[in-house]
């Protein structure tokens, strides 16, 4: 039944052909807009870490005041130097890091390539663990390490290609700004997007960093952040200097926690009470300090990871979809009532009103699908295309997966389906009688 | 022309009458939103930066080995001789930041030291005696730094400026008299600064884009002596590309202990591109969203009117052999159609307010200005009357025996 479906459906087809190729390319566009845009609105507001997001915490602390314009809804949203030394002195939660972006240059010992510079962060050794950072070759540095202030770094797959050509540099030498840092581990493919731990300081969307350090070496060699340092919170001059900004109340230290439990988060959130109560007591802070903690996919909504135009292209793109969706449910109106005569004779021959109302559903079907493979190949176009409309980092991200392939030629399927129960619904009550007389 | 008649024969499409309503409605409401988008867009990348961007370029350049504050300052200095003498170099200097920028400095400006919340964020740009004109600034009242005027300042100290040239936007907010030059202002936390000079315009860099504060920069006279610095080069006219190529060139010769990569040497016009890139990505957007929604609904209209006209050859044919000439067929045709997209738009401006109102509300966008829904209706109208001028044309060439024919 459904082959002779098909059959009366290609007939109808060849009768207006232009018709039916104005719904397959209305269907086409307006599927391949919303799949190209939904493509790229999943890339950025899909969660990094999936698995372990739930146990990650971003503290916060105001040591602003209200006075300089924190409120409980904003608060400063990183650390200073003080405060996140002493969150991983306490060491209260179960792993925690300190961490903040630094630029280097990387100076080639081959004495043939010229230095370059290379981004990276300073962090301290639970970085790896909490974030779940896979490696190629070797592992994230320890404890001790961060205690002696030891050169180790930790470095990307691509510099790893770069200076060693791709083979296992782990112990090997790495020249950073005239000083050799001994390669403790190369981290394969790892590059969380949005990349969480930094969305308070960059887009959050990027190519994975160069290389990590610890951060206690970083301090002692006077790095400094390359990310933002707010200083509001320093009405009055710093001391001049490394050690006066060290001391100052600019902030400036992005800082994570992992939280097992309920009873972990409880403990956290008194222990931080108890810290700027603390701080209160000995004449820092002059207001009743306010403190936050924010899970880690609360975090990316506050600091607006999601770039506000991938939402609104989305929805406009929906919108767009929904007129093409009433367009053809007025075209197949036209298409199927035209053709009241041939219902007639078809409903006075035998076939049932059901046997109408699948013919057309199934005939809307196969339009759908060819709007749908229509929609792919636009979609194919569009993701070449969001590199035009979008940042180039975000771009990248959407591609046309398995996935998408089959949402792109379903989307298309259902919506004309969708389309076609209505005037499918109008062919089944053709009166046979009234079309047979006027013939 | 009646309209009576048209619509009692609406009454008898009800489905196709309000799909070309809903149609013309959403039409309208997605093009009003996505028109309003556009403009906002376009009003923004269409900013003046302040600057002769054409012969102006940007060179980063980060020292290695950590040199001290001392060698820093006088590698600047050389590297700034070096730069002047490259050959169609018209003036450079060394600063922190510049207009639409990627890393930028802010600080709040205050009247007076006790003064506890800010009156205006301001973008601070380190500048010497040679930025406003390597720049191509504009300046409306005051006078330029003199070369006495510049200091250097370490990276971490706090920045403590005699004196300061003000952007027009931001002299307005701190002064609305109009009185700036000579005017004391407190730039973060240091004592008291004279304003000296007014540029008339130089936009701040893109990490501080705010609307709240457009345009507000200042000009300190002080060399930032940091690991990393950017020099703003301006060409002489048509001499951009081979300073472009000659200016690193001559930095990295006189002196290799240093760090200038590919993406570190920009011409202006690439900043501004890099700058605007997603707005102007949305604007493009929006406008073939636009396009094809427009296209889309006068492909209905034209079908289903198409549809309408062909169920109606008997009614038109009757209506002709009682007397009823062309032109009345056609203008039943357009008035129907007027009728269905005065429906339409009166919904659609209802429905584009209802999406502004959510986009304002999620997305922090401007409210929808009157003109748009206006224009927006005119559009749809006029797109409707020319969807609807053939198949009405064609309805109006039957012969009346059509009326005849199938009794």
């Amino acid at each position: 039944m459904f082959a002779y479906y098909m059959q009366l459906a290609l007939r109808s087809f060849r009768r207006s052909p232009g018709l039916t190729m104005l719904m397959v390319v209305i269907m086409g566009v307006g599927v391949a807009a919303s799949m190209t845009t939904y493509a790229v609105f999943r890339a950025v507001s899909g969660n990094p870490l999936p698995d372990k997001s739930a146990q990650l915490f971003v503290p916060q602390i105001d040591n602003l005041g209200p006075q300089n314009g924190s409120t409980h809804n904003h608060l400063p949203d990183a650390l200073t130097y003080r405060d996140a030394m002493a969150l991983m002195h306490a060491r209260v939660a179960k792993r925690q890091t300190a961490i903040y972006p630094v630029l280097e240059n990387v100076i080639p010992q081959d004495g043939t390539h010229r230095p370059f510079a290379a981004n990276g962060y300073a962090a301290y050794a639970d970085f790896f663990p909490m974030f779940e950072a896979t490696f190629l070759y070797g592992n994230g540095w320890s404890d001790d390490d961060d205690q002696s202030q030891a050169n180790v770094i930790v470095i990307s797959q691509r510099l790893n290609q770069q200076v060693y050509g791709g083979v296992n540099s782990v112990g090997r030498a790495l020249n950073v700004d005239g000083h050799d840092y001994r390669v403790v581990g190369v981290i394969d493919d790892w590059n969380p997007q949005p990349r969480f731990y930094d969305v308070n300081n960059s887009t959050g969307f990027g190519d994975a960093p160069d290389f990590y350090l610890s951060f206690t070496r970083a301090i002692a060699t006077q790095t400094g952040s390359n990310g933002n340092n707010s200083c509001a919170g320093s009405i009055h001059s710093l001391a001049p200097g490394w050690d006066g900004w060290l001391r100052s109340e600019c902030v400036w230290a992005s800082f994570w926690v992992e939280l097992p439990d309920a009873s972990a988060v409880q403990r956290y959130n008194q222990f931080l009470s108890g810290y700027v109560a603390e701080q209160q007591r000995s004449g820092r802070f002059h207001w009743r300090a306010d403190t936050k903690l924010f899970t880690l996919t609360d975090w990316l909504d506050h600091e607006g990871a999601v770039p506000p135009e991938t939402k609104v292209s989305l929805l406009v793109a929906a919108g767009f979809l929904l007129v093409c969706l009433v367009n053809t449910v007025g075209l197949l109106l036209a298409k199927i009532m035209r053709r009241a005569g041939e219902i007639g004779v078809r409903r006075a021959l035998g076939a049932s009103r059901g046997a109408i109302y699948r013919q057309f559903v199934a005939e809307a079907a196969a339009v759908g699908m060819a709007g749908g493979l229509l929609g792919l190949s636009l979609t194919a176009l569009g993701m070449l295309g969001t590199d035009l409309l979008f940042d180039p980092a975000i771009a990248k991200l959407a591609r046309l997966t398995p996935a998408l392939v089959l949402l792109t030629v379903f989307v298309a399927m259902l919506a004309t389906v969708i389309a076609a129960l209505y005037p499918a619904w109008r062919a089944a009550h053709v009166q046979p009688s009234l079309q047979l007389k006027s013939q | 022309m009646q309209i009576r008649p048209i619509l009692s024969a609406l009454r008898h499409h009800k489905a196709g009458t309000i799909l070309i309503v809903l149609q013309i409605a959403l039409t309208l409401a997605i093009v009003c939103n996505a028109l309003s988008i556009i403009h906002q867009r376009v009003t923004r990348l269409s900013r003046p930066s302040g600057l002769d961007e054409a012969d102006v370029l940007v060179i980063q350049n980060q020292w290695i080995g950590r040199p001290s504050m001392q060698q820093v300052q006088a590698l600047m200095a050389s590297d700034l001789e070096t730069l002047r003498r490259v050959p169609g170099l018209m003036d450079a200097y060394a600063t922190n930041g510049y207009p639409l920028g990627v890393d930028g400095w802010s600080k709040g400006v205050r009247y007076t030291m006790d003064q506890q919340t800010a009156t205006s964020p301001s973008a601070i740009y380190f500048a010497d005696d040679h930025a406003l004109a390597t720049l191509g600034l504009k300046l409306i009242a005051g006078r330029n730094f003199r070369a006495d005027e510049i200091a250097a300042m370490a990276a971490r100290d706090t920045l403590l400026p005699r004196v300061v040239i003000v952007t027009k936007a931001l002299a307005d907010k701190l002064f609305p008299d109009g009185t700036a030059v000579g005017r004391q202002i407190c730039v973060g936390s240091a004592p008291p600064s004279t304003i000296v000079g007014v540029v008339e315009h130089m936009q701040t860099s893109t990490g501080t884009f705010s609307q709240a504060w457009d345009e507000r920069s200042l000009l300190v006279p002080f060399r930032l002596l940091d690991g990393s610095t950017s020099y703003v080069v301006r060409a002489r006219p048509g001499e951009l590309t081979s300073v472009l190529r000659d200016a690193p060139q001559a930095l990295i010769a006189a002196n290799p202990l240093r760090v200038i990569g590919d993406k570190d040497i920009k011409p202006y016009a690439t900043i501004r591109a890099d700058a605007y890139r997603t707005d102007r990505g949305i604007a493009l957007l929006m406008g073939i969203i636009c396009v094809v929604l427009l296209g889309t609904t006068a492909a209905g209209i034209v079908g289903l009117t198409s549809f309408w006209v062909s169920q109606r050859r008997k009614h038109i044919g009757v209506r002709r052999a009682l007397g009823a000439t062309k032109h009345d067929i056609l203008s039943y045709f357009c008035t129907e159609n007027l009728l269905l997209s005065a429906g339409g738009v009166a919904i659609g401006a209802l429905l584009a307010v209802a999406l502004n109102a959510l986009l304002v509300d999620q997305f922090e966008m401007q409210r929808l200005s009157l003109n748009y829904i206006v224009a927006g209706m005119i559009v749809v109208v006029l797109l409707g009357q020319s969807a609807v001028f053939v198949p009405a044309w064609r309805a109006s060439q039957l012969p009346p025996v059509e009326a005849t024919r199938s009794v």
